[in-house]
């Protein structure tokens, strides 16, 4: 019955609402890790899980004084992207950051976590208003990815965050990118561009997420966990290509088990990173966020002729 | 009636297998409308068929040809090559995938360098090989459009990219989306010299491409009909559960929405470019 079901509505077995499906239910996975070190699916389940911190949850531990600023001023207000101002330490800054939700209203709301264009523009948008004032900038990372749809693509989701990664490449004030869940490519790296890259220790970073992978090059969704190896996501493999700075340890069995301990270990890490781009001058901070940058990715020159005009 | 009679006593002087040998090669479907073409008509119009005016698939190295005076460049980092950073492995190695492609096409990654002259400014050309691994974009692309772009620095050029890919490239992790902020970052550079930069986006630009260098052109334009967009109909489709309007992400309704400058046919496209350098460079 539940197969006719399926053939009857052929969109129900195809393999996007698969990967959907997929990763909704690796939210609600159940996971004890008390024991043994995450494996990378493991780690996985616990970027995305459920009751793992948000960026809210980490505007309140670790910031007061919050003042949240709404909409892009060109279209609407996205509630998948948080912006604002608070103090860290007493110190004025602006925090930008994707916004999930738990219960099916929030998610609804939040749309999974999925910014528009014009969630890509409010951030921008703070972020050059941190710049005016000369305020440093928060980022918290925590996306599927950037939200594919009609409207998104109408108005303009590529060039919302292609503009996103120029911008931010010559902001003159501090910028400190943290990965705390999901690093859902472009949506991800679209408020990633930072002096600092912090990435929290069971958060992941990635090109595709291991489904979409997996649908492709396996063309089978089920094969999620080899591709997450293969994609080598984890904050581990990150800091050993030279992409990220630092990763901020989590409490025994994830960031959700102990929140507050959470939150200390990274309020430390923050500020130790605020201290040290701060010493910089604007323009030097510029350059190494260039040269950073500049340097990522590998290849061999090798000897070969390539093809010539005539 | 005439032809039905024709067909029952053929008067072709040799027989049908020799007509096939002959006629090998001399034509070629037209993508668009399916018509079959004379291969040598086709060239000469450019690739872009004369019944429908379809704007067929050209390869990078053509686009060259297409664009500099007297087709002639040099052609910069050809030697440049992917080390497989991750050992990546699906249901095969992404190094064997990589020689084959290599064998292919005749190149090493996807992606031509070229420095030469256009309409007599100084112009520095990337463009895009669909071909090798469709067009994506990994830590050699990444890094050969970066030298480019520091090139035009260093020599007060124009800038060129020719986009046609699918995206990023899967097969190198995460270090092929870091070549989105590290392009993105070296055309804040071009920008604050005041060094033009145009993108011409082809069929197909999607993904990361789109959503970083191929969007931040000071002028950002089309070819009729290209595919554009950021992600691919499919997984729209299948987020939002409707079919998807007719022409969507199509040149002609991003151009609609605003969000291309121009949609220019390839005849006229080294008219184009001339034009926008004589407003953006000083005459040579």
């Amino acid at each position: 019955m539940a197969e006719k079901k399926m053939q009857l509505d052929p969109r129900d077995n195809d393999s996007m609402t698969d990967i959907r499906r997929r990763i909704l239910e690796s939210e609600e996975a159940n996971l004890t890790l008390d024991t043994h070190t995450p494996s990378v699916w493991e780690r996985v389940k616990l970027a995305r899980h459920k009751d793992r911190p948000y960026t809210l949850d980490y505007v309140e531990s670790l910031f007061t004084e919050f003042v949240e600023i709404h909409g892009d001023r060109r279209f609407g207000d996205d509630h998948a992207m948080i912006a604002g101002f608070a103090k860290f330490h007493d110190q004025p800054c602006v925090i930008i950051g994707h916004q999930k939700g738990r219960t099916t209203k929030q998610r609804q709301f939040r749309n999974f976590g999925q910014a528009k264009p014009e969630g890509y523009r409010k951030a921008l948008r703070l972020m050059k208003f941190a710049e005016k004032f000369n305020r440093p900038i928060f980022t918290f990372i925590d996306t599927q990815g950037a939200y594919p749809g009609i409207d998104a693509e109408e108005r303009g989701q590529a060039e919302a965050i292609a503009y996103n990664l120029r911008e931010m490449a010559r902001l003159r004030v501090p910028v400190i990118v943290t990965v705390i869940g999901e690093g859902g490519s472009g949506g991800a790296l679209a408020i990633g561009v930072g002096d600092k890259i912090l990435m929290l220790e069971n958060s992941f970073y990635s090109v595709i997420s291991p489904e979409g992978c997996a649908s492709i090059l396996w063309r089978d969704a089920s094969f999620a966990e080899q591709a997450a190896q293969a994609l080598k996501l984890t904050a581990q493999d990150l800091l050993a290509f030279g992409l990220i700075d630092k990763i901020v340890p989590e409490p025994k069995g994830g960031a959700h088990t102990d929140e507050g301990k959470m939150a200390e270990i990274l309020d430390a890490a923050l500020q130790e990173a605020l201290q040290e781009i701060s010493r910089l001058s604007d323009a030097e901070r510029v350059e190494r966020r260039y040269q950073k940058f500049r340097a990522m990715g590998e290849f061999e020159e090798r000897h070969t002729q390539g093809v010539a005009g005539k | 009636m005439a032809w039905f009679r024709r067909k029952q006593n053929p008067q072709a002087p040799t027989p049908n297998e020799q007509r096939t040998v002959k006629t090998e090669g001399l034509f070629a479907k037209c993508d668009g409308c399916g018509q079959s073409l004379f291969i040598k008509e086709l060239e000469d119009n450019l690739h872009v068929c004369p019944k429908c005016n379809h704007h067929n698939r050209i390869s990078a190295v053509d686009r060259l040809h297409l664009i500099f005076d007297d087709e002639a460049w040099v052609e910069w980092d050809a030697n440049l090559a992917s080390n497989d950073p991750l050992n990546f492995f699906d249901k095969k190695s992404y190094a064997e995938r990589l020689q084959a492609m290599q064998e292919s096409t005749g190149l090493l990654d996807a992606l031509i360098t070229g420095e030469g002259q256009v309409g007599g400014y100084p112009t520095i050309i990337c463009s895009i090989e669909l071909a090798f691994v469709g067009g994506s974009i990994g830590s050699v692309v990444g890094e050969k459009i970066s030298r480019a772009i520091e090139r035009a620095l260093d020599k007060r050029a124009a800038l060129l990219i020719f986009s046609a890919s699918g995206g990023m490239r899967m097969q190198e992790g995460v270090m092929s989306l870091m070549q989105m902020a590290k392009i993105s970052a070296g055309l804040a550079r071009l920008d604050e010299q005041g060094l033009p930069f145009i993108s011409v986006l082809t069929d197909p630009t999607t993904g990361g491409v789109t959503a970083s260098f191929a969007m931040l052109g000071d002028l950002n334009i089309a070819e009729p009909g290209a595919q554009i967009g950021f992600a691919g109909p499919r997984v729209i489709e299948q987020t939002i559960r409707q079919k998807l309007p007719e022409g969507f992400q199509r040149s002609e309704f991003l151009l609609e929405h605003g969000m291309l400058d121009a949609v220019v046919e390839r005849k006229d496209l080294k008219k184009f470019i001339i034009s926008a350098l004589d407003f953006m460079l000083k005459k040579p």
